[in-house]
């Protein structure tokens, strides 16, 4: 369980960056955190590592105040990917790259190779193995960063942005990826633009604004509330458009047949 | 209308690398077109790139083949100085290309380095600050903004070399859906105002088909679908090379293949629902 407990956050230049947040996530729960460039968002999941300490209220992770835990303590049951790939990356190759945090948290030798080659196999980085980190698309770092993470089983799994630089196949193994975690109980929380990524993932979504949560709720009431999403810079999922529209028009067709999760399902 | 870019039986090998990572490669784009670039990841599209803005040859070492022309000049033959005045190259994480201490001394810094009279700087440097709406940022220091700020900060850097091609790598990707809907407008508006042409890299296509002109996909280096963005994302190819068909378009596939209704044209959901009505009536 990770709770924040009226949580602000002030930068150094003074910018408030979290400003009195509150909420609860529960153990294996998948959400989506969406809300505008600024909002806070990435600010947020900072806080459940550790990197950053709350600068008024309190985080609390299975009960303890982050305050109280190193961060390394903190990461082996939180794995985060962060935004930009650069930031994490730094060994001589694929390979070892993923070896590193095993290694550092006590695997045996056996154990860090087998959970290498599964991380290499499950994101298609197999061929990559020998190469450096460096060389990789930007698509393929983002895969890179969330191998390294899942490999040691953290309880809790943070994506920061993880469909940039991802097409259409490699967005819907990722989905495929997060529906795995939440089957196995893991906390999922996903941070992310990308609307029409989260939406058949059926998340519960917060929308974060200036810094504060301005609304909270699963994905099929949240995305019906237009002035909300556009007044937090968040545009609605296309199926969800399109099912207002016919709404609003009586006589088109299906209307009268027509629930969000029919949309939904037409999406998978 | 004029001829921007050409690229003919275009082909590239990385020193080490068993295939080509781009081969027999053709493609003309006329000035003033939206041309947006997709396929999946490594099928070649970043060495396309390159090759366009000159990375490619002059910073890249490789087996080349074929001609890349941008606006009339040979790409291997034009300096690399030369070949930014014509082309503009966004990255796809403006930190790469951000760096100095205010928001006006970035956008300043190509055209000081192409030595650009001061009068001239100062007047095409608030004229990219007004055009991308960011002329309060002015002073404030770059590492300090948001990330759709600094994208926007990045773009003025691009749009005051006045370029007539400017290339985009995955623009919107960390920009939140409103400001990346601003930048495909902004990049219509550019395209009318300007007459600026644009090699879009792009996954998410919900966002950029309605200013498209066309769709270029690639797949394991080639060129395999080119067409308007109706033709390849009505068309039954695109899935299979990883293209992203935007939701409301599978909805309009669908009805049509079960006879249901028929759209000949890409719908935006709530042009979607008004032809269905329409239809009914």
């Amino acid at each position: 369980m990770i709770e924040f407990r009226e949580v602000t956050y002030v930068h150094e230049s003074g910018v408030k960056a979290l400003n009195n947040v509150t909420t609860k996530i529960g153990d294996g729960e998948t959400v989506a955190i969406v809300g505008e460039n600024g909002a806070g968002k990435t600010t947020l999941i900072r806080h459940v590592t550790g990197l950053l300490k709350p600068t008024e209220g309190e985080v609390l992770v299975d009960g303890v105040d982050t305050r109280q835990s190193s961060t390394a303590t903190l990461s082996r049951k939180i794995g985060v990917a962060f935004q930009n790939p650069d930031h994490q990356l730094f060994s001589e190759s694929v390979k070892e790259e993923m070896a590193f945090a095993l290694r550092n948290f006590g695997f045996s030798p056996k154990l860090v190779e087998q959970r290498v080659s599964w991380g290499l196999k499950l994101f298609g980085l197999e061929e990559y193995s020998e190469l450096s980190p460096l060389i990789l698309s930007g698509g393929e770092k983002k895969r890179l960063t969330l191998a390294c993470i899942l490999a040691w089983d953290p309880e809790v799994v943070m994506l920061d942005e993880p469909t940039v630089g991802q097409d259409a196949i490699q967005k819907e193994k990722l989905a495929g990826t997060i529906r795995m975690l939440a089957s196995t109980g893991k906390t999922v929380v996903v941070v992310s633009h990308d609307i029409e990524f989260l939406w058949p993932l059926q998340p519960r979504v917060i929308v974060m604004k200036s810094g504060g949560i301005v609304a909270d709720g699963p994905a099929p009431d949240l995305m019906m509330k237009k002035e909300m999403l556009e007044s937090s810079r968040v545009a609605e999922p296309q199926l969800v458009s399109l099912y207002r529209e016919l709404s609003k028009r009586p006589s088109a067709p299906f209307v009268d047949a027509l629930d969000a999760r029919l949309w939904i399902e037409a999406d998978q | 209308m004029g001829r921007i870019l050409e690229i003919a039986d275009f082909g590239f090998r990385y020193p080490d690398a068993r295939k080509k990572a781009v081969d027999a490669f053709n493609l003309e784009v006329d000035e003033g077109e939206i041309v947006v670039l997709a396929g999946p990841s490594g099928c070649g599209k970043s060495t396309l790139l390159r090759a366009i803005n000159g990375l490619i040859p002059h910073m890249y070492k490789g087996e080349y083949s074929g001609h890349v022309r941008v606006g009339g000049a040979s790409v291997e033959s034009t300096s690399m100085k030369d070949l930014a005045q014509t082309v503009g190259f966004l990255f796809q994480n403006p930190e790469n290309q951000i760096f100095m201490f205010t928001v006006e001394r970035d956008i300043a810094f190509g055209l000081e380095n192409l030595g650009v009279p001061r009068p001239e700087m100062r007047s095409r440097v608030d004229e990219a600050m007004t055009l991308l709406g960011i002329i309060d940022l002015a002073q404030r220091a770059p590492h300090e903004l948001s990330d759709g700020q600094k994208q926007r900060v990045a773009l003025a850097g691009v749009i005051a070399m006045r370029p007539r091609l400017v290339i985009l790598d995955e623009p919107t990707s960390l920009l939140d859906p409103k400001t990346a809907m601003e930048l495909v407008d902004l990049v219509a508006r550019l395209k009318s105002d300007l007459g600026t042409t644009f090699v879009v890299v792009e996954h998410r296509l919900d966002l950029i088909v309605r200013v498209a002109d066309r769709i270029v996909v690639m797949n394991a280096g080639a060129k395999v679908l080119d067409g308007t963005p109706r033709r390849v994302l009505f068309g039954d190819e695109a899935e299979g090379y990883g293209i992203a068909i935007p939701a409301v378009t599978k909805v309009q596939k669908m009805l049509s293949k079960d006879g249901i209704a028929s759209v000949d044209r890409l719908c935006s959901p709530a042009e979607l629902a008004a032809t269905l009505e329409k239809q009914r009536q």
